[in-house]
């Protein structure tokens, strides 16, 4: 008798998980780095009805293999599904579902902001505030730089957005895993 | 080494004996190769017909299927084969001509991104950048097409690059691909979960899909089925995998599956899903499934499980493995057979007052169900036999009665009319000493007619025996039952002399119009040497029953109407 399983099973007993986890999931993937890969990965996404929320590509330590980092809504896809649908293609080497407790996430934006004379203080100190960096002033627009969660980048959206928000540029998270492993 | 030449050393060396194809522009270099390569080339008459033909040719032996095609419109003409042994999982390599490098991108003659408009419909694919390439691309190909659950691969090689001259090594090591390592051993511990829930269940079916017979594991269900009285069933791919003179089967569940086999689905308390995907013309309204079943589901794909039906025991493996260990588990539990007496009382009573059933035909009409048992016994049930796809094709699945594995061949999962005539073809190539029959409907025949030239120049002595009804007939009957009878578009009537039109391409044509004739034409026409083509004029508008209608439960499921009955 291995141990963990019981002597009898009853029927009744079994029982299906729950196929949607309800929060936002960020996928790590790692894949090969080949030409095409990319379009693999999106088009498995399209065709199979999953929406993507932020996608981010890159290199990684070897030049083999690259990174795309992507986030979607648990509460709409059944994640299990969507990372065994991704474990198919041939180019995709690894997904790792970040949790949420055990990640460091971050985004970087831009934001192009109209600052007459009158408000450009209050955007500095907007800036200030948030941690974020004044990259460029013109004579009408400052460009700020964020890092951060998707949460902040966009509760700093709330804040310059009444000043006139011209435009706004968002990588997509990125995500690396806290800790030694 | 020529690269072109290379390719044909690499089939080689993957054991290829035969390749189905039409060249063109952009694979000149690999045509002239294959002047002096060691297969069999079976020029086809359309590059879709080349994809089926290597399809039917896998799916008859198990071995990977093989059809080249040019760049462009020769590409483009594969797709559908393409698409269709993804969605069968058919193990094939499909290997087109590209333009020349410097050409890709720039809309040049005969161009088409056949990679790009190919990647939804492919297990993987390949564009040679190096012709060095070629080797090392054609070993992952056919392993990738051959293992794990199997498909399509597409090879595309520009035709600079198949013209070079490369050194050529021969790649015959384990294919080592990071990102690609199918479980096939199925988890033990699930394994023994899953014998003690059968051991449990009092009212367990095995739903047997493809998967049986890609894996090549019909014994090894057998063994399964015969460890206690289990009741099985199967999916339209999956029929003879499992002996139909089995007084365990139930026969073929889905839309136009037997009552018995729906009716205990509806009522399991266990189903056992054996490489098979609940697809929906199995399950019909999903909310609505088997609602009292708890489910194992064992499939290679990992994706498979819980995508449509959630399974309670999930195992991942190969059936071929996991199916000994199954039933070795379940055997040492020494389960009461007896607890399943009421379950096959029930069963029993179903097939009894639902038979598979179809009013006779009077005056020499040929009912389309009469045609199939005639078939039946004009081949005595040994024929490979393929089909189209649409009415002929439910009643051949439910009135030929398979007895073994890889003998019925035909579109399941993308539906392709016209698949059934090069699907022979490459079935008859693959096994040249079998009887191999092509039912065939007039709506879907017509599409791939062609193919017949191919029958006759390159000798393949398929028999082909239409189900002449002179309509487009599965849409003729849904236009009948949900459509308020408003005909569309489905009027074959105007089909040409088929007899003549088969003598026309050199072929042998045969016409039956009377049910005592048909048995013995049948005979006739399958002693007759080459390829036949026999018209059989059957029943215009007989419809295909039992039938769930679409979007409703098994419990929904509607019969024939009975003579003297209702």
């Amino acid at each position: 008798m291995e141990a963990g399983t019981p002597q009898a099973i009853k029927l009744e007993d079994l029982h299906l998980p729950g196929q949607l986890s309800g929060r936002k999931h960020v996928l790590s993937i790692l894949v090969e780095n080949k030409p095409g890969v990319l379009a693999r990965v999106a088009g498995l996404f399209s065709r199979r009805g999953f929406n993507i929320d932020t996608l981010a590509v890159g290199p990684t330590d070897d030049p083999s293999i690259s990174r795309i980092t992507l986030t979607l809504d648990g509460a709409v896809h059944p994640i299990d599904q969507v990372t065994k649908q991704l474990h198919k293609l041939i180019n995709v080497l690894k997904i790792r579902d970040m949790e949420p407790e055990e990640t460091v996430a971050r985004e970087m934006a831009l934001f192009k902001v109209s600052s007459a004379v009158e408000n450009r203080a209050e955007i500095i100190q907007f800036a200030e505030i948030f941690r974020a960096k004044i990259v460029d002033v013109a004579r009408r627009t400052m460009t700020i730089e964020v890092t951060g969660s998707a949460d902040k980048i966009e509760a700093f959206e709330r804040m310059v957005r009444p000043h006139g928000l011209v435009e706004m540029v968002r990588t997509g998270e990125i995500a690396i895993a806290r800790g030694g492993d | 080494m020529r690269a072109a030449d290379t390719l044909m050393e690499s089939l080689k060396a993957e054991g290829v004996k035969h390749v189905f194809g039409i060249p063109g522009g952009a694979n000149l270099p690999i045509y002239d190769a294959v002047v002096d390569a060691d297969f069999r080339h079976v020029q086809a008459r359309h590059e879709q017909g080349a994809g089926h033909a290597a399809e039917g040719y896998s799916r008859a032996s198990g071995r990977v299927g093989v059809a080249f095609a040019t760049s462009g419109p020769g590409a483009t003409n594969l797709i559908t084969a393409i698409a269709d042994a993804m969605m069968d999982s058919t193990p094939t390599v499909f290997i087109t001509g590209q333009v020349k490098t410097e050409l890709i991108g720039t809309d040049g003659f005969q161009e088409a991104d056949v990679l790009g408009a190919t990647l939804p419909f492919v297990k993987h694919s390949f564009q040679v950048t190096d012709p060095r390439q070629i080797p090392e691309y054609v070993h992952e190909a056919f392993h990738i097409a051959a293992t794990g659950r199997p498909g399509p691969v597409l090879l595309d090689i520009p035709t600079d690059l198949s013209r070079a001259d490369i050194d050529y090594e021969p790649r015959t090591e384990p294919v080592e691909l990071p990102g690609y390592k199918p479980s096939t051993e199925g988890n033990t511990k699930q394994i023994r979960i899953a014998a003690k829930a059968m051991a449990n269940a009092r009212r367990p079916i095995l739903y047997t899909g493809g998967g049986v017979i890609n894996a090549n594991a019909s014994e090894e269900l057998r063994e399964l089925a015969g460890s206690d009285r289990f009741p099985v069933t199967s999916t339209l791919m999956g029929l003879g995998g499992f002996p139909a003179s089995s007084d365990q089967w139930l026969g073929m569940l889905g839309m136009h599956g037997t009552f018995s086999a729906n009716f205990a689905m509806d009522k399991a308390d266990l189903i056992v899903a054996i490489g098979a995907r609940f697809d929906d013309r199995i399950t019909g309204k999903l909310a609505e499934f088997a609602p009292h079943a708890k489910v194992i589901h064992i499939d290679i794909d990992p994706a498979e499980i819980s995508k449509n039906v959630g399974a309670h025991i999930p195992i991942v493996g190969d059936v071929k493995q996991v199916l000994p260990k199954l039933t070795r588990e379940y055997r040492a539990l020494q389960t009461d057979s007896s607890r399943l007496d009421v379950w096959w009382e029930s069963i029993r009573g179903w097939q009894q007052e639902h038979p598979l059933y179809y009013a006779p035909g009077k005056d020499g009409e040929i009912k389309p169900q009469f045609m199939i048992e005639a078939l039946h016994r004009a081949t005595k049930g040994e024929a490979i036999v393929t089909s189209d796809v649409g009415q002929h094709q439910m009643w051949t699945a439910q009135y030929y009665g398979f007895e073994k594995p890889r003998h019925w061949i035909n579109s399941g999962g993308l539906g392709t009319m016209g698949f059934g005539l090069p699907a022979a073809i490459g079935a008859q190539v693959a096994c040249p000493d079998e009887t191999v029959v092509c039912v065939a409907g007039d709506g879907s025949l017509i599409m791939n007619i062609q193919e017949l030239a191919t029958c006759v120049t390159e000798q393949i002595p398929v028999k082909v025996f239409l189900m002449n009804n002179g309509y487009m007939g599965m849409v003729r009957q849904w236009q009948e039952l949900f459509w308020d009878r408003r005909y569309s578009a489905v009027d074959m009537s105007g089909s040409p002399d088929w007899v003549k039109l088969a003598e026309a391409f050199g072929a042998t044509g045969m016409r039956c119009e009377n049910a005592d004739e048909l048995e013995g034409a049948m005979v006739q026409a399958l002693e007759t040497e080459g390829p036949v083509l026999m018209d059989v004029r059957v029943t215009a508008e007989e419809n295909c029953y039992p039938m769930i209608p679409p979007g409703n439960a098994a419990r929904d499921m509607v019969e024939a109407p009975r003579e003297g009955v209702r």
